[in-house]
């Protein structure tokens, strides 16, 4: 999974039927010190996130399938958390 | 899904014939600052997008879902949705 940032909501009237119903939000990728990386994507949310807020992606097509609820929809990317915090462990032993 | 702007047709005679009758237009993922985002590409289009329209596209296998049980085209990328309008917050 990764780490990424809701930046933004989009809008789309005619889209596949798969979609109905589904909220897409842009999604900038971070690295773990927060800096952007690479370029923001569009995902389902499944969990009811919002701008801002800090998430855990899936990129991978059933994964984000199973987070819409609905199989063999066309889709690559899928919010499955809101994360809380990230405690990054510093290197032990020095060298 | 990423966005992008559709930027031309593609036209194959000779193809895989799980193809037939699929639209192939070129795409160039943008940024949401509609810059450029890497290169265009191929994908195949399954809402009725033309050129010159903002769309978002699936990549992997799943660019063929839309096309079950008809057909299973060998595709990597397909157009999923013509978007309206997005908000950055």
């Amino acid at each position: 999974m990764q780490i990424a940032k809701v930046i933004g909501t989009v809008v789309s009237t005619q889209k596949h039927r798969k979609f109905e119903g589904a909220k897409l939000l842009l999604v900038q990728p971070l690295s773990v010190d927060d800096t952007p990386r690479g370029t923001a994507f569009l995902a389902i949310d499944g969990v009811g996130a919002g701008v801002n807020e800090k998430v855990l992606v899936v990129l991978e097509g059933r994964a984000a399938g199973e987070a819409l609820g609905r199989k063999a929809a066309p889709v690559d990317a899928a919010i499955v958390g809101i994360i809380d915090s990230i405690e990054v462990a510093t290197e032990r032993g020095g060298g | 899904m990423q966005i992008a702007r559709v930027i031309g047709d593609v036209v194959a005679t000779r193809k895989d014939e799980q193809l037939n009758g699929i639209k192939l237009l070129l795409v160039q993922p943008l940024t949401p600052a509609r810059e450029p985002a890497g290169r265009p590409l191929v994908a195949v289009d399954a809402v009725g997008a033309g050129v010159g329209e903002e769309v978002f596209f699936v990549r992997g296998k799943e660019a063929s879902f839309p096309f079950y049980p008809d057909a299973e085209p060998p595709v990597d990328a397909g157009i999923v949705g013509i978007i309206d309008h997005w908000d950055l917050g």
